[in-house]
């Protein structure tokens, strides 16, 4: 009778088990191999570079102005993005300027079946934003064109902050929902 | 002051009677002052476009003096305040305020001709009575008299129709029938109307045409199948809207879907759509929100200006301008220093059926050159503009019995509907803007912007300028930037009534 009981509670915890990766793990898997290159676990060779448009603020500082510039070659998209979200957001010296807060880091990163890219950022791009409604605009466009003008697979982007959806960074740009690339703010 | 103390209105038109229509000024173009006791027509002479009225007519009709000065300027006086036009400019100054005119005062001979809106802008400001102008209609409406702008719309349906008359600002009327007409006599001292107020609809319509009876009066011809109607008359906002269904008799020919009642005064047939919708025109309510507040201060700038009281304080202007000088009612979103949560700002709006939402905020740039105005309209992706076409009505229960078309809006795309009068409206604030304040390189912008989706009425969001550009600053923080700012407004929500006015619609 205890045997039985103990072998009916193995059991239910590896349905349970089985059940959370089905709904919790796996989609993610899913959503990441679809667009992913055919070898997500190559590793990249070291030292190679692509040639990625990134976005600063341009010299009137109403605009965003595109740059080419190195990023390190990662084997699927989701891993190119990384690599290319975590250049924009990285320091950059003069004459270039960044319309992402200083400070500001990339946590996580995903893409869905729908071809819509999931960018968390740490609080710092909300928290030290200095506001203005064409600021905001400049901030949210650089993240999302560099995604989007790099990777013709992702068609639109969701910024997260510290993990969770937001309403807007400074209270004027909607984040609710996933942004399309919009090169109208780019010169 | 007495308006029999007006020249023209002791000399050339002593009685009341002379009170008539629109529809019976002498041909070519002219503006019909009417007060009181009478009506003056002035001669409007058009130059590039644009209407204008002889100053010399001006100053009779309302004891102005007019002088030329030696240093170019023309100064046009009454009881000690004053106007001053400069010549090729279309700012003047009235009582030491800066208005703007939609052209420079323009010479003619030995006479000098201004803008129909100098009435408005400069005259209004500083004269004893109350001077409004109706551009559309070519009216201007002298002193306290009733002069309602009516409106009549025809909508057949089968072997019925329906008559609405709006009347604004509310006027009673009586109805009654004579023969083939029905007559409307209006409580008022005059109508501002066009002539004709339906014309003729064809041989086999249940009303054949309105027709201006005398000045107060509508008379409605009635067709050969007319049996019967019924009126009723409820006031809607600051609208009287009388609404006469009439219905056909019930003959072999007639392709009636509904039975036609065959008495007068029978009730109308239940297919009618309801009788009191929003009425034509006019804007009643603006929902002003002066952006951030409490703990969210917004931009700083470097001499240590705040968004946050800056969009309060040029807010409150706005409000004292608009309700001040317009009589229309202006709603603040908050009045102190306190954070609102943008839902709860178009709250205020939609509940309050605004007419119009304006966000006022200062920009933020990352480079201190930025600077410039700007007006930005809400942009939408192309899946939200499908999924706000697919609401529609639904008939839904009412309290009290019946049923009603409830229109389902989804809250976050409520503005997708008046984005076209947003844009409008943008562009006519950027007119008004120009020339009186810097404007950014792009100075109208679409933008996905939280506080612009929901608002259920045209809405922008006006950045002032850049107060991360110490220039700027200095410039937006000072008295005669934010004048010039809140009379740009001023004109820009007149030149929008008027817009709106003159189109027949609803904002």
């Amino acid at each position: 009778m205890t045997l039985r009981r103990a072998l009916a509670i193995v059991v239910l915890a590896l349905l349970t088990g089985a059940f959370i990766w089905a709904f919790r793990a796996a989609p993610r898997w899913r959503s990441t191999r679809a667009v992913a290159a055919p070898s997500p676990t190559a590793p990249a060779p070291p030292g190679r570079k692509i040639k990625a448009r990134l976005f600063y603020v341009s010299e009137s500082g109403t605009k965003l102005t595109g740059i080419e510039r190195d990023v390190a070659y990662a084997e699927n998209a989701a891993e190119q993005a990384r690599e290319i979200v975590a250049a924009q957001v990285g320091a950059v010296a003069e004459p270039l300027v960044s319309a992402v807060p200083a400070g500001t880091t990339l946590r996580a990163l995903f893409i869905t079946e729908k071809g819509e890219a999931f960018v968390d950022l740490s609080r710092d791009v909300a928290a030290a934003h200095p506001g203005g409604t064409a600021n905001e605009l400049l901030t949210v466009y650089t993240i999302v064109n560099a995604v989007t003008a790099n990777l013709p697979a992702v068609t639109a982007v969701q910024l997260l902050v510290d993990g969770k959806e937001v309403d807007t960074l400074a209270g004027h740009v909607d984040l609710r929902r996933p942004l399309a690339r919009n090169l109208t703010y780019v010169q | 002051m007495n308006v029999r103390s007006l020249p023209f209105l002791s000399g050339l038109f002593p009685l009341a009677l002379a009170i008539t229509l629109l529809s019976q000024t002498p041909p070519g173009p002219s503006l019909t002052l009417l007060s009181k006791d009478g009506r003056r027509p002035l001669p409007i002479i058009m130059v590039t476009d644009q209407e204008f009225v002889a100053l010399d007519d001006l100053a009779a009709a309302f004891q102005l003096a007019v002088h030329e000065e030696s240093f170019g300027a023309v100064t046009v006086s009454y009881k000690g305040k004053t106007i001053v036009l400069t010549p090729d400019q279309t700012l003047a100054s009235v009582s030491g305020r800066l208005i703007s005119l939609p052209a420079p005062p323009a010479r003619s001979g030995r006479q000098w001709l201004v803008p129909l809106e100098f009435v408005s802008r400069a005259l209004a400001p500083i004269y004893d009575m109350r001077l409004d102008l109706r551009k559309a209609s070519h009216l201007l409406v002298v002193g306290d008299v009733r002069v309602p702008r009516v409106t009549v719309r025809y909508d057949p349906l089968g072997a019925a129709g329906r008559l609405t008359i709006d009347a604004t600002p509310r006027a009673t009327s009586t109805v009654s029938q004579e023969g083939e007409h029905i007559t409307v006599k209006f409580d008022a001292d005059a109508l501002d109307i066009t002539n004709p107020p339906l014309p003729p609809q064809g041989g086999q319509s249940l009303v054949q045409a309105v027709r201006v009876v005398d000045a107060t009066t509508l008379g409605i011809d009635l067709g050969p199948k007319f049996a019967g109607f019924k009126a009723a008359a409820q006031p809607v906002d600051t609208t009287t809207r009388l609404v006469i269904d009439v219905v056909a008799q019930q003959t072999e020919t007639t392709p009636a879907p509904a039975p036609a009642p065959d008495l007068p005064g029978a009730p109308a047939p239940a297919e009618l759509p309801p009788a009191f919708n929003p009425p034509a025109f006019s804007i009643r309510t603006i929902t002003v929100d002066p952006g951030h507040g409490g703990d969210d201060e917004g931009v700083k700038g470097a001499a240590g200006a705040k968004e946050k009281d800056l969009t309060l304080s040029v807010a409150r202007r706005m409000k004292a301008a608009i309700e001040g000088r317009l009589g229309i009612r202006v709603l603040l979103t908050r009045d102190d220093d306190r954070n609102v949560p943008i839902d709860e700002r178009t709250a205020i709006a939609n509940n309050n059926k605004a007419d119009l939402f304006i966000s006022v905020h200062l920009n933020g740039s990352m480079r201190r050159s930025a600077s410039g105005a700007a007006v930005y309209c809400a942009a939408f992706d192309e899946a939200a503009d499908a999924a706000a076409a697919s609401g529609g009505a639904e008939r839904l229960p009412t309290f009290g019995g019946g049923l009603r078309d409830i229109e389902l809006v989804p809250w976050d795309l409520a503005q997708t509907r008046h984005i076209d009068q947003s844009t409008a409206f943008a562009a006519i604030l950027e007119q008004h803007l120009r020339g009186h304040i810097p404007l950014a390189e792009t100075p109208v912008d679409r933008a996905p912007l939280r506080v612009l989706e929901s608002p259920n009425m045209p809405a922008v969001l006006v950045e002032l300028g850049y107060l991360t550009n110490a220039e700027q600053e200095k410039l937006i923080t000072g008295d005669t930037f934010q004048n010039a700012f809140v009379q740009a407004i001023y004109d820009a929500v007149v030149h929008f009534r008027d817009t709106l006015g003159a189109a027949g619609g609803t904002p």
